[in-house]
């Protein structure tokens, strides 16, 4: 260079090598976000190892139906003389599965969706958008009620409605995020060099749209929990007679002046498995939009 | 100063709320009535913020904690919100940076500039106020009758809205008006136009004026006086004249050696490094990090303003010493072998941008080992005919020839060979690398695409690195750690990695300040010299094509109006489009030659 280029002071000493905070750790400094992983671990620990724990089985018969006090329970019995507490340490599992196994498949598909709708733009984006417009129009629920009733309560139906009705949504966020992101600078850079369409949505593109992705999934996690309890309230068990959080509620709630603890513990057990998602897809939007980062810095 | 002072700062500080850093210190600076004082510096000097708090505003997270500014003899940082809001607008008046942005644009312009007057009580009914927007129009050289005043923001050009801007800021007869980088979004012929109008109307009504620019160019033909700014102090300042010709601070010397003139062919020298930024500031002297005259003193202790003449004040232990700057690289000899073919043919080329066509017919070469600059104004059509030479943009037609081989519309259906042998360096280097990579695996990912294996590339990397000034520690860092000018020089360490034949720069410069600017130049000269290099730079910005390019090509409305070695078009320009371009091009050189 010239006689006058001194090297920069920071080149003699790099700065150590720090990858820029990632949403999560961001997020992680929020106490809104801290109460929600302590929640979710909580509840996602007694879906997952609660069998293990359960004083009876899920479906003994311990004592007299809707009784509060019965030898040997801590909470009583249910409408058919089950212990409470060990139907409700049974009854996550099955709603927490489907709940993830669903809002994975959907967040595949509408990731890919998206990501497509985004780089390629014009007719190929018209198509997917407004079908799955076309798709949103329907609501959830009903959908889902619809399609039970006619195959049946079966867990795979259960997870594929789940995953179609969610996926438009994901769908949406994802092209809403990329949008603006096919049309900086290096993923023009990235065509310059003829890397392939799959390479550019994959490494380009989706590193770029995680922060706002992560939330959207957190966010369809919540709703997805929520509409299978309803399901399970609603009676689409997987099973007869199975444990699951959403069919007591429905179950118990006739004895809900006589034994509470039926329809309480699983009502509970369900809003803070929600309320925890919930909190970690907020603290989640907060850090990636940038809302308290002056304030997580210090 | 025997003139009236019409403003007047002192000791100005502003910090950062909280954190107690100084983003402005020791500010003192007085503007007589009807004269300019520009205010140079780099992004981050703090120019914008001294220039908000003659509004009596500060930032949010920032507050002004001691000095005085007073118009008129008329203190203004005690006043109420309730005070402070009356009188702007109407005794002191802002004009943004980007008019396009700061209109309203559900308002018309009539009654945006009417809405100031009548907020403010100018004049006594409502006709001697619609006068007033008619008289203002006037002064601002646009024209004033109805239909002019009832259209919107966007019904208008980008030069006649910063001319609202303008009407409604002189509206209402300020004192004092803080112009902040007012022409950086316009065009040479708009902003000559735009700040021969600012000038007169100063001049006119008696208006201190604080500009707020990086331009030195500008500065040199607009401003009375000039103060340069560096990390939040006033380093030097005085009459223009003085600034230019008799520079004492050796930042000041750095500037104006950095500063591309039309009129001179004197290459550009650049500065590494950049200032420290509020709470990381020496105790010393701020410049003393990037001084070459620096002495122990300058690091202890930051030197008081003295006096080198009547009116010129610097900061400066060292100030006057140190040989003339000079560049270390001798300039550019091409080799004129005419027997090798162009590296680039670009044959009667048609494009279009979305239906309408842009690029008329353009025909010229990038002849091997030189550099062509393609000039012109924005809307010229240079941005779509540089993307379709990428393979970025493919509606067009006609030939483009690499190496004498016919490219594909499209990067996509160009053989890999090809693609690799034309890089592209964007405009802007704070969009153009992915956030999330490394740098050292964006410049190796072209060599991984050509196939090499991935120590080969990141060894290649490695030294590409060293080459574009930056060393091989610069790998393992992401670009949100880098500069502006680091990160430009790591997107020409991308292009280059794989030895193209054939450079394409966008307005590489245009996102960097004018030091940073220098420094990307003197690489593009050095790598041209020592590579080889067949470059196309594509620019906006006259000047700075001296330092660089060996061939103009003048593109105006998508068509070739003349082209020719640079010495010879830049002097002796054959079509009046070109001399206009020239003419309206601020020059340091001919404004202090004209004084």
């Amino acid at each position: 260079m010239s006689t006058v280029d001194t090297p920069p002071p920071t080149a003699a000493t790099p700065q150590p090598v720090r990858k820029p905070d990632g949403v999560f750790k961001v997020a992680l400094r929020m106490w809104r976000t801290r109460i929600g992983v302590v929640l979710l671990v909580i509840l996602v620990g007694i879906a997952l190892f609660g069998p293990y724990f359960a004083p009876y089985g899920e479906q003994e018969f311990v004592g007299q139906p809707n009784t509060r006090h019965v030898e040997g329970t801590l909470l009583g019995t249910d409408y058919f003389g089950q212990d409470v507490l060990s139907r409700a340490l049974h009854g996550g599992r099955s709603i927490l599965l489907l709940a993830v196994a669903s809002t994975a498949l959907a967040l595949v598909f509408g990731v890919a969706i998206g990501l497509v709708a985004a780089y390629n733009r014009g007719r190929l984006d018209d198509v997917l958008m407004r079908s799955m417009d076309i798709s949103l129009a329907f609501p959830q629920l009903l959908l889902a009620l619809v399609a039970l009733t006619t195959i049946g309560p079966e867990p795979w139906l259960i997870v594929a409605i789940v995953a179609i009705t969610t996926t438009p949504r994901i769908a949406r966020i994802t092209r809403g995020a990329a949008v603006p992101v096919v049309e900086r600078d290096f993923v023009g850079a990235a065509e310059a060099l003829g890397e392939s369409r799959t390479r550019i949505l994959w490494s380009e593109l989706l590193p770029n749209v995680s922060g706002p992705l992560l939330v959207e999934a957190n966010l369809r996690l919540t709703y997805s929990i929520g509409l299978i309890a309803s399901l399970g309230f609603l009676g689409f068990a997987t099973r007869v007679n199975a444990a699951d959080w959403g069919l007591m509620v429905n179950e118990n709630r006739i004895a809900l002046s006589v034994q509470p603890w039926g329809t309480v513990l699983p009502a509970i057990a369900i809003a803070l498995l929600t309320v925890g998602t919930g909190l970690i897809a907020d603290g989640l939007s907060r850090a990636s939009a940038g809302i308290d980062r002056a304030k997580g810095d210090q | 100063m025997s003139e009236h002072v019409t403003l007047d700062i002192r000791d100005l500080r502003i910090e950062v709320d909280g954190t107690g850093n100084d983003i402005v210190d020791e500010v003192t600076l007085q503007v007589p009535r009807g004269q300019v004082l520009g205010l140079v510096g780099e992004s981050g000097s703090g120019k914008t913020t001294v220039g908000l708090a003659v509004l009596g505003h500060a930032r949010k997270g920032v507050a002004i904690s001691s000095g005085s500014i007073e118009i008129n003899g008329r203190a203004l940082l005690s006043r109420s919100a309730k005070d402070l809001r009356a009188m702007r607008g109407s005794l002191v008046t802002y004009v943004p940076q980007d008019p396009s942005m700061s209109l309203n644009p559900a308002l018309r312009i009539g009654t945006q500039i009417l809405e100031v007057l009548e907020h403010h009580g100018f004049g006594s009914s409502q006709q001697e106020r619609r006068e007033r927007v008619e008289q203002v129009m006037t002064e601002v050289a646009l024209p004033n009758d109805r239909d002019f005043l009832r259209r919107y923001p966007h019904q208008l050009s980008g030069g006649q809205q910063q001319r609202v801007g303008l009407a409604m800021a002189f509206a209402c007869r300020p004192a004092v008006i803080v112009l902040d980088e007012p022409t950086t979004g316009l065009d040479v012929s708009t902003q000559s136009h735009v700040l021969a109008t600012v000038r007169d109307l100063c001049h006119q009504h008696g208006v201190a004026a604080l500009y707020v620019t990086h331009d030195l160019a500008v500065v040199a033909n607009l401003a009375d006086r000039v103060a340069v700014m560096y990390a939040g102090r006033i380093v030097e300042q005085g009459p223009t004249k003085a600034i230019f010709d008799n520079a004492q601070h050796p930042y000041t010397r750095h500037l104006t050696a950095a500063a591309p003139d039309i009129n001179s062919d004197e290459p550009v020298i650049g500065l590494r490094g950049r200032a420290p930024a509020p709470g990381k500031r020496p105790a010393g002297c701020a410049f003393a990090l990037r001084c070459e005259l620096v002495t122990d003193e300058c690091r202890e202790q930051f030197p008081v303003e003295r006096p080198v003449l009547r009116d010129h004040l610097v900061r400066c232990f060292q100030a006057g010493r140190g040989e003339r700057l000079t560049p270390a690289q001798t300039p550019v000899s091409v080799r004129r072998d005419s027997e090798s073919a162009p590296a680039l043919q670009i044959r009667h080329v048609d494009a279009a941008y979305t239906g309408h066509q842009v690029v008329h017919d353009v025909t010229f070469d990038v002849p091997r080992g030189q550099c062509v600059a393609l000039v012109g104004e924005s809307g010229s059509g240079k941005t779509t005919l540089t993307r379709s030479v990428g393979g970025l943009h493919r509606e067009w037609n006609g030939e483009i020839l690499l190496d004498g081989v016919a490219l594909a519309r499209s990067s996509r259906d160009r053989p890999t060979a090809q693609r690799l042998s034309i890089q592209y360096v964007f405009q802007n280097p704070y969009s153009s690398l992915h956030p999330r990579r490394t740098v050292g695996e964006s410049v190796s990912r072209p060599l991984r695409v050509a196939g090499a294996s991935a120590r080969e590339a990141s060894h290649a990397a490695a030294e590409m690195l060293e080459r574009v000034s930056l060393t091989a520690a610069y790998a393992s860092r992401y670009p949100d750690q880098l500069s502006g000018g680091e990160r430009q020089r790591v997107a020409i360490a991308r292009a280059l990695v794989c030895k193209p034949s054939v450079l394409v720069c966008d307005e590489v410069t245009s996102a960097l300040d004018v030091l940073v600017q220098a420094a990307v130049v003197e690489l593009l000269v050095g790598l041209q010299r020592d590579l080889g290099l067949s470059m196309l730079f594509v620019t906006h910005n006259l000047p700075l094509v001296r330092s660089l390019a060996q061939q103009v090509v003048v593109l105006a409305d998508g068509k070739v109006v003349e082209a020719g070695p640079t010495e010879q078009v830049l002097t002796r320009p054959e079509q009046e489009y070109t001399q206009r371009l020239l003419a309206d091009t601020p020059s340091i050189a001919a404004a202090l030659a004209a004084d």
